[in-house]
C-alpha cells in the first residue's frame, strides 16, 4: 500500500507542474494584457494616459518581463501561498476570492454525495428489476437528465423552487447572511439553498452512474457462483448484498475520478445561471476583463480540485480492490 | 500387398453431409459491413434515431425551404407573441390547417402584452407558397416555402421572441450551425486521436508513456472552464465564421483523449496478431501496416465512439454559446437562441423562447441511441 501511495504521489507531481504551465499559456493566450485593456478603456472615456504611469505599473506587475520569468514567479508564488494580484479589483487575490473556494468545495462535495445517494438504490432496483416498467422508466428519466442542457435544468427549477418553497431566487443563502461570519444559522440557509444546484449538477453524473451500476451489477448477478448460491437456498438479499455488490462497488469510487471534471464543470455553468458565490461567475468575469490571476487562480483551483480527487477515489479504489494495492493490473 | 487406397470416384463435395441452407450461404458470403447493417436493423431504436438524425441533417441543406419566416425578419407588431395553436374545425366545420388570429392588448397595470385568440380573425396555412424572401445558401433570391402564413396573416407555431421574430424559423436555421459543429469538431478530433493514438499504440515504449500522461493531465482538467478560457482568447476582431471554426477546433482539442485511447489499446493489442507480424516481416513499413492492416478492423468501433461523443460537443457549444463565450448572432445556433431565455422571467412569462431546448434534447438523445446501437452492430461476431 505505502509503495502505491508513493507511486501515486510521484505521478501527481508532474501532472500538477504541467498544469501549471497549461493554465499559464492559457491565460497568456489573449492579446495584449490587463493593462492594454486599461488603457483602451480610459482613452475610450477621453481621458489622458499617462505613459510613464503606465510603464510603472507594467514594471510593478512584471509584466515587462519576460514569459518564463513570469511564469517562475507566478508558480513561485504559487507554492508559497501567494496567489498574484488582482488588476480589476485592485486587491490580492486570496481576498478577492475569499470564501469562494470553500463554497465551491462544498458545492462539489455535497453533489458527489447526492449522485451516491442517488443512484445506489436505483442501480440496484434497476439490475435486480431488469425489463420490468420500473427498470424502462428511470432509465428514461436518466437518459433525459443526460440530454438536457444543464443550465436550463437550473433555471426552470430554481423557477419552481422559488414558486412552492418560496427559497430566494439567485445566491447560495439568504441575503442577510452575506459577509457575516459562519454560524448555524447561515449553515442552514446554505442549506436550504443548496439543493437546488447540487440536483442540477448532479443530475447527468448520476444518470451515468446508474447505467453503470446496473451494467456491472447484471454482469455479476450472471456468474455462477450467484446461481449457485441461490440455488442451495441463500436468502436472495443476502445473495445479493453478500457479493455481487461489493464486486459492482468497485466503479462506483473510481467513476468518481472520471466523473469529477464533468461535475466541476457543471457546476461552473450552473453557478454562473444561478449566480451562485462560487468560482464560476467570477471565473467568467476575469477572463473577459484578462484578470489573468484572479483567472488563473480558479483555473488553477479547479483542476487541482479534480487532480486531488481523483488521488482520493484512487486511494479508496486501491484500499477496496487488492489487485491494484498490489500492483497487478489496474481493472475499471 | 495389393493394399490400394480407396478412392471415391465421386466429385468431392464438402457439404454433402451438411448441405448448407440459402441463408446461412448469406450468412457466411456477407462481408463486415453487411453484417454490421443486418445487426444494426434488428436494433429498433437505434433505426428510429438513425431516421430521426437523418431527417435533422437533411433539413440543415433545406432550412430556407423549411422555415415558414427568413432568419431575420421581425414582427414588430407582435413582440414576445405566445404560440398559435394550429385548429383544423371552425364551430364544427371542417376548414382544413388554419389558425385564429391576435387580439393584441397592453395590460396597463401590469404592463404586460396580452395576445388573446381572436376567433373572428381565421388564417389558413399556405403550404408550397411564396412567402418571405431569401438568400438560398446566400446563392440565389428565392421566396418558396413548404408552408406559409395566410397572406397580411401571421403563423407563430412556437410564437416570437423580443424582436418579434419567429422562434420555430429560428429553430430551423439554427440547426444548421448546431449540428455542423459537432461533425466539424469530431472530424478534428478524429484527425488528432488517430494520429496520436495511433503512434503510441503501434511504438509502444517512451512515446506511449508520454502520451499516456498528456492525456491524463488533459483529461484532468474540468471541461467547460478550460473551454471557457480558450475561447475567452478568441480575438473580438475575427469575422463570425472565423469564430465558429474557433469554436469548433477548441471542442475537438479536449475531445480527442477517448478517441487516442480507444485506438491505442486496440492497436497494442492487434499489433501482436499474426496477420499484422506476418505484414510487418514482408517490408511493410508502419504506415501502411496501421492504415491497411490494424485500422480497418476497427474502423467500425471508432466510428461508433466517434456518434457517441458528437453529442457533448453540442451541448458544449450550447453552453459556451448561452454563456456569450461561444458564437455570437448574427450566427444563429441552438445555443445562441437560449441566450435569450438567461433570466428567470423568461420561464415565468415566456416559456416558449427554451423550446430551442427540445431539438438539443432530441439530438443528444438520438445520438446516444444510434451510436450504442452502432456499438453493439460493430461486433457482428458476438
Amino acid at each position: 500500500m505505502l509503495s502505491y501511495l508513493i507511486h501515486r504521489i510521484l505521478i501527481m507531481i508532474p501532472t500538477l507542474f504541467a498544469i501549471s504551465i497549461i493554465t499559464f499559456v492559457i491565460i497568456q493566450l489573449p492579446p495584449g494584457d490587463y493593462l492594454s485593456t486599461y488603457i483602451a478603456e480610459l482613452q475610450s472615456q477621453g481621458e489622458n494616459v499617462d505613459i510613464a504611469k503606465i510603464e510603472a505599473l507594467r514594471a510593478q506587475y512584471g509584466l515587462d518581463k519576460s514569459m518564463v520569468e513570469q511564469y517562475c514567479f507566478w508558480v513561485l508564488g504559487l507554492l508559497q501561498g501567494d496567489l498574484g494580484f488582482s488588476f480589476e479589483y485592485q486587491l490580492p487575490v486570496s481576498e478577492v476570492v475569499g470564501d469562494r473556494l470553500l463554497l465551491t468545495l462544498i458545492l462539489n462535495f455535497t453533489t458527489i454525495i447526492f449522485i451516491w445517494l442517488v443512484s445506489f438504490p436505483i442501480g440496484i432496483y434497476s439490475a435486480t428489476h431488469q425489463y420490468s416498467w420500473g427498470d424502462y422508466g428511470l432509465t428514461f428519466v436518466g437518459f433525459i437528465g443526460l440530454a438536457t442542457p444543464n443550465f436550463l435544468l437550473a433555471l426552470i427549477l430554481l423557477y419552481f423552487a422559488n414558486v412552492w418553497f418560496g427559497t430566494s431566487i439567485g445566491g447560495l443563502m439568504d441575503p442577510i447572511y452575506i459577509d457575516q461570519p459562519w454560524s448555524t444559522a447561515k449553515f442552514l440557509s446554505i442549506l436550504e439553498h443548496l439543493w437546488v444546484p447540487v440536483v442540477v449538477i448532479g443530475t447527468s453524473g448520476t444518470a451515468s452512474m446508474i447505467r453503470r451500476l446496473r451494467a456491472n451489477m447484471l454482469d455479476e448477478l450472471q456468474k455462477q457462483y450467484v446461481i449457485t448460491a441461490k440455488a442451495k437456498g441463500l436468502h436472495p438479499l443476502k445473495a445479493l448484498i453478500k457479493y455481487p455488490l461489493r464486486t459492482s462497488l468497485n466503479p462506483f469510487i473510481a467513476d468518481i475520478g472520471n466523473m469529477l471534471p464533468q461535475i466541476i464543470s457543471g457546476s461552473a455553468i450552473v453557478s454562473m445561471v444561478l449566480s451562485l458565490p462560487t468560482t464560476g461567475p467570477m471565473l467568467i468575469s476575469a477572463l473577459q476583463s484578462q484578470d489573468m490571476y484572479l483567472a488563473g487562480s480558479f483555473l488553477i483551483f479547479l483542476a487541482l480540485l479534480t487532480v486531488v480527487g481523483m488521488f482520493l477515489s484512487d486511494l479508496a479504489l486501491a484500499w477496496l480492490d487488492p489487485r491494484i494495492r498490489l500492483g497487478g493490473g489496474a481493472s475499471k | 500387398m495389393s493394399n490400394t487406397h480407396f478412392v471415391n470416384k465421386n466429385h468431392f463435395d464438402p457439404n454433402a453431409e451438411e448441405p448448407l441452407t440459402r441463408e446461412q450461404e448469406r450468412y457466411y458470403l456477407a462481408t463486415q459491413w453487411q453484417l454490421m447493417w443486418w445487426k444494426l436493423k434488428r436494433h429498433r431504436l437505434a433505426m428510429v434515431s438513425g431516421a430521426v438524425l437523418a431527417f435533422m441533417y437533411f433539413s440543415v441543406v433545406i432550412a430556407e425551404l423549411l422555415a415558414p419566416y427568413a432568419l431575420a425578419s421581425r414582427n414588430t407588431d407582435f413582440i414576445y407573441a405566445p404560440p398559435q395553436k394550429i385548429h383544423f374545425f371552425h364551430e364544427g366545420e371542417l376548414i382544413g390547417p388554419f389558425v385564429y388570429g391576435f387580439s393584441f392588448k397592453l395590460n396597463m397595470k401590469t404592463l404586460r402584452r396580452e395576445y388573446t385568440e381572436n376567433t373572428a380573425i381565421i388564417q389558413p396555412i399556405r403550404f408550397f407558397c411564396s412567402g418571405d424572401k431569401y438568400q438560398f445558401w446566400s446563392l440565389f433570391d428565392a421566396s418558396f416555402h413548404f408552408f406559409c402564413p395566410s397572406k397580411s396573416g401571421t403563423l407563430f407555431l412556437l410564437g416570437t421572441d423580443r424582436l418579434g421574430r419567429d422562434v420555430l424559423s429560428r429553430i430551423i436555421y439554427g440547426t444548421r450551425i448546431s449540428l455542423t459543429i459537432g461533425l466539424v469538431g469530431i472530424i478534428f478530433s478524429f484527425i488528432i486521436g488517430i494520429t496520436i493514438g495511433g503512434l503510441a499504440g503501434y511504438y509502444g515504449g517512451w512515446i506511449d508513456n508520454l502520451t499516456q500522461r498528456m492525456i491524463e493531465i488533459i483529461r484532468s482538467f474540468p471541461e467547460l472552464p478550460l473551454w471557457m478560457a480558450l475561447s475567452a482568447s478568441l480575438p473580438v476582431t475575427w469575422s463570425p465564421i472565423l469564430v465558429y471554426f474557433g469554436i469548433t477546433l477548441i471542442l475537438g482539442m479536449l475531445d480527442w483523449t477517448g478517441l487516442a485511447r480507444a485506438v491505442r489499446s486496440k492497436l497494442l493489442s492487434l499489433r501482436e496478431e499474426d496477420f499484422a507480424q506476418a505484414a510487418q516481416l514482408m517490408g511493410a513499413k508502419p504506415r501502411r501496416v496501421i492504415a491497411r492492416h490494424l485500422l480497418p478492423s476497427f474502423t467500425s468501433h471508432l466510428i461508433a465512439s466517434a456518434t457517441l461523443s458528437i453529442p457533448s460537443m453540442i451541448l458544449g457549444e450550447t453552453a459556451l454559446s448561452f454563456l456569450g463565450l461561444g458564437l455570437r448572432p448574427p450566427i444563429t445556433s441552438w445555443g445562441v437562441l437560449l441566450t435569450e431565455a438567461q433570466n428567470i422571467n423568461a420561464v415565468e412569462l415566456y416559456p416558449w423562447i427554451m423550446t430551442p431546448v427540445i431539438p438539443v434534447i432530441v439530438v443528444v438523445l438520438a445520438f446516444n441511441f444510434f451510436g450504442d446501437g452502432l456499438r453493439d452492430a460493430a461486433d457482428p461476431y458476438h
